[in-house]
């Protein structure tokens, strides 16, 4: 049992990366080397660790998790907590996803970052974020995973207004931050809720006590869980929150990959899997989870049809996956939830550093011939595989995987999840909905996807005839982390293999120490035989038909470079202008917020009650008394000695009295 | 030993002390006689303690020497700053040194 023991290592060293990359962004910003080896090689460290601990507990599975206590953090009277981490079969896993496809994403880092000034800053804000993104699925107690919950908020922030010179990129990244102030605020009441009910946070201890000491279904854990769950929707981009993660693209891409679409934004999911007691007592909120999931899934992907920027097309794909996981925590296929956040994290971080690097080389061509055309945008792109040629294939692996077609990783996590709703369906008949709903996005997004991909590498090139030479094939060392992810997102399926493919379900019988409080009281029943294969048949058509749909839709005519494409007209601008769900934020909270700022708070009571009554009204009253006291100072000893002897008679009258 | 028949006529002879010493203050302007007229409040405070001391034991004494002490060491500094006034001044006439009127 070493390197259980050791864990913290896996969080130590990417502060210490921190530490060194921070004090060399300081003052030695131009030692590059030193930087790219101490920020990938810490990360590489955590993995060995995190590898180790896997090891260790693949060889003997505990029942119980082990908690390693580090030290006392507060301890008042009856709330005590530690700083510890706990170490189970689903933080294990975790922790691979993270220092796994970390390590990966800082590898390419080096070569997409190489040329920043902010180099030293950058792997430093990275490592950070590794810091805090550990703490959070270690962190043994609702507290500590607080602790990360917020830091990899503010990693996050800092990342998305990496070039902050940009007013627009330092905008998007104050919108994340504030947007998850708004989730985190229902994380913190659900702790105080979670308080007063158990009088403990710890999480083995409210996981063990809460069939006795909460009401199913009742007000108490329905409350818990509902505040739970808007802290998830901040976190990870579900609607009403949704609408940050999109702009969150204004930072690098390699950002966008690892905490944009692998790991942060899915520590909503993680946290409704670590508490799935707490939510299988409450149908309600669960069917709310569900309901939200599969609301987000379908509308993120509509916004995805029309986007041109091929970062928002995977931003909106993101969000919408978020929406499945949702979906299958929300129906009690935990364990289904987990498996699409693993197998997503594969895909989706191919998917963002693929498109880095298609942004590399288009960045390079444009700069090249100092073009101002938007590098980012597809309609400057098209038949980019004859350039791109590894970037071109993986990316199929990774398309194929989040259409969901056999045997390619996300056609098992997702089929997982659109089975469990159909079967939760039986018992409640708005899952059947959530089902039809989660199909219709399966269906767009293989739609979405087509697209992009045609507008990306198909048909004919639209960069410029001057440009056109100087597209190339990223370095090795961002091509080596994309094929590691491609062989992952070609068989990540694995984990998780079904029974109907001869599988053993490996994912789920390794999580079910953690998931069985969840699952013994949800009790929820897969479908098998025909009805699993008529439900598997229809998820394959529907991911085949969403392929083709989108190639042929998108190739049909051909597509015009950004300045000279017509303006989107009729539902497609709509769709464009994401259904203008930022205007209107901005007129139903932003504007009446900023209103009672200004006119209410600051004019009324900071300028007038504050400095008006308070600061200078106190001034004014020391001035009155100190211009009438003044008087009394004439400076003739004799009226001092008239005063004094008033005075002293007066005492002794009071004395003798 | 006087007897305690005293007591009277020695308290009344240092209240008048006093109340002159207070009238010498409140009314003279010259720092000199101002000065000797706080020495009188002083020597009058002394007659009290002198005088109560016979009913209640010789703490009164102890004082009256603690008063005295403090009377030289008061007219040591006193006479320093009115001398160090006059220097200054060429006068000490106290309605002129009114330098502390707010």
């Amino acid at each position: 049992m070493t390197f259980i023991h050791a864990v913290w290592l896996a969080v130590a060293l990417p502060l210490a990366g921190f530490l060194v990359n921070g004090a060399l962004a300081l003052w030695r910003p131009r030692a590059k080397g030193l930087v790219s080896v101490v920020g990938a090689g810490v990360l590489l460290g955590a993995f060995a660790v995190s590898l180790g601990v896997f090891l260790e507990l693949w060889r003997e599975p505990p029942h119980v998790p082990i908690v390693v206590r580090l030290w006392s953090w507060l301890p008042v009277e009856r709330l005590q907590v530690d700083l510890a981490f706990q170490v189970d079969q689903l933080s294990a896993v975790m922790l691979l996803i993270v220092t796994g496809v970390g390590s990966l994403i800082h590898l390419f880092s080096v070569g997409y970052m190489k040329e920043d000034p902010g180099y030293a800053r950058y792997f430093a804000y990275l490592n950070l974020f590794v810091v805090f993104m550990l703490v959070l699925v270690l962190g043994s107690s609702f507290p500590v995973m607080f602790i990360g919950w917020e830091g990899v908020g503010l990693c996050s922030y800092l990342l998305i207004g990496f070039w902050f010179t940009e007013k627009a990129n330092a905008d998007a990244g104050k919108k994340a931050f504030i947007m998850n102030r708004i989730g985190d605020f229902g994380f913190l009441v659900a702790m105080f809720f979670i308080w007063r009910t158990f009088g403990s946070l710890d999480l083995a201890y409210v996981t063990e006590h809460a069939p006795d000491m909460l009401l199913p279904g009742g007000a108490i854990v329905t409350a818990i869980t509902l505040f739970l769950f808007l802290g998830c929707t901040g976190k990870s981009a579900q609607i009403p929150l949704y609408t940050w993660l999109p702009d969150a693209m204004a930072g690098p891409t390699p950002v966008s990959a690892l905490i944009h679409a692998a790991t942060m934004v899915t520590a909503g999911v993680y946290l409704v899997a670590r508490t799935n007691v707490l939510f299988a007592l409450a149908p309600l909120s669960s069917t709310v989870v569900a309901g939200v999931g599969a609301l987000t899934a379908l509308f993120a992907a509509t916004i995805g049809l029309r986007q041109y920027d091929i970062k928002r097309v995977l931003a909106y794909s993101t969000v919408s996956q978020l929406g499945y996981m949702f979906l299958g925590v929300g129906t009690g296929a935990y364990v289904a939830g987990v498996f699409h956040l693993a197998t997503h994290a594969f895909f989706k971080a191919l998917l963002f550093l693929g498109s880095g690097s298609v942004i590399h080389a288009m960045h390079h061509a444009y700069h090249a011939t100092h073009s101002h055309d938007d590098a980012q945008d597809m309609r400057n792109m098209g038949g980019l595989r004859r350039y791109l040629p590894w970037t071109f294939g993986l990316m199929v692996i990774a398309t194929l995987a989040i259409a969901g077609i056999p045997p390619f990783s996300g056609f098992f996590s997702k089929d997982e999840i659109l089975a469990a709703a159909f079967a939760r369906g039986g018992d409640i008949p708005v899952y059947y909905l959530f089902y039809a709903m989660g199909v219709v996005a399966a269906l767009l997004t293989a739609f979405y996807m087509a697209r992009l991909m045609a507008m990306t590498f198909l048909g004919a090139n639209r960069t410029g005839e001057k440009e056109r030479a100087h597209l190339h094939e990223a370095p090795w060392i961002m091509t080596g982390p994309l094929v590691v992810l491609g062989v992952l997102s070609l068989a990540g399926g694995a984990l998780n293999l079904p029974h109907f493919v001869g599988g053993h379900a490996a994912l789920e019988r390794w999580l079910e120490p953690v998931m069985e409080p969840g699952t013994k009281l949800t009790r929820l029943v897969m479908p098998e035989g025909s009805t699993e294969y008529l439900l598997v048949g229809a998820a394959v058509a529907i991911g085949v038909l969403g392929l083709v749909l989108g190639f042929r839709a998108t190739l049909r005519r051909p597509i015009l470079p950004a300045r000279q494409a017509p303006a989107d007209t009729g539902f497609g601008l709509v769709l464009n202008r994401k259904y203008y769900v930022d205007e209107l934020y901005d007129a139903v909270v932003v504007r009446p917020f900023a209103w009672l700022s200004r006119v209410v708070l600051w004019k009324g009571v900071d300028q007038g009650l504050v400095d008006g009554v308070g600061v200078n009204g106190a001034a004014w009253v020391s001035r009155l008394a100190g211009g009438g006291l003044r008087l009394l100072q004439t400076g003739q000893v004799g009226i001092y000695v008239v005063l004094f002897l008033v005075g002293a008679l007066w005492i002794l009258r009071a004395v003798i009295r | 030993m006087t007897g305690p028949t005293f007591l009277g006529p020695a308290l009344g002879l240092s209240a008048v002390l006093f109340s002159l010493g207070v009238a010498g203050v409140l009314l003279r302007r010259n720092a000199i006689v101002l000065f000797m007229c706080i020495e009188l409040m002083l020597n009058a405070v002394n007659l009290t303690f002198v005088a109560l001391a016979q009913l209640h034991g010789a703490s009164g004494y102890i004082m009256v020497l603690f008063v005295m002490t403090v009377a030289a060491a008061e007219a040591a500094v006193g006479l320093a700053i009115i001398l160090a006034v006059f220097r200054q001044r060429q006068s000490v006439d106290l309605q002129n040194i009114n330098l502390l009127r707010g």
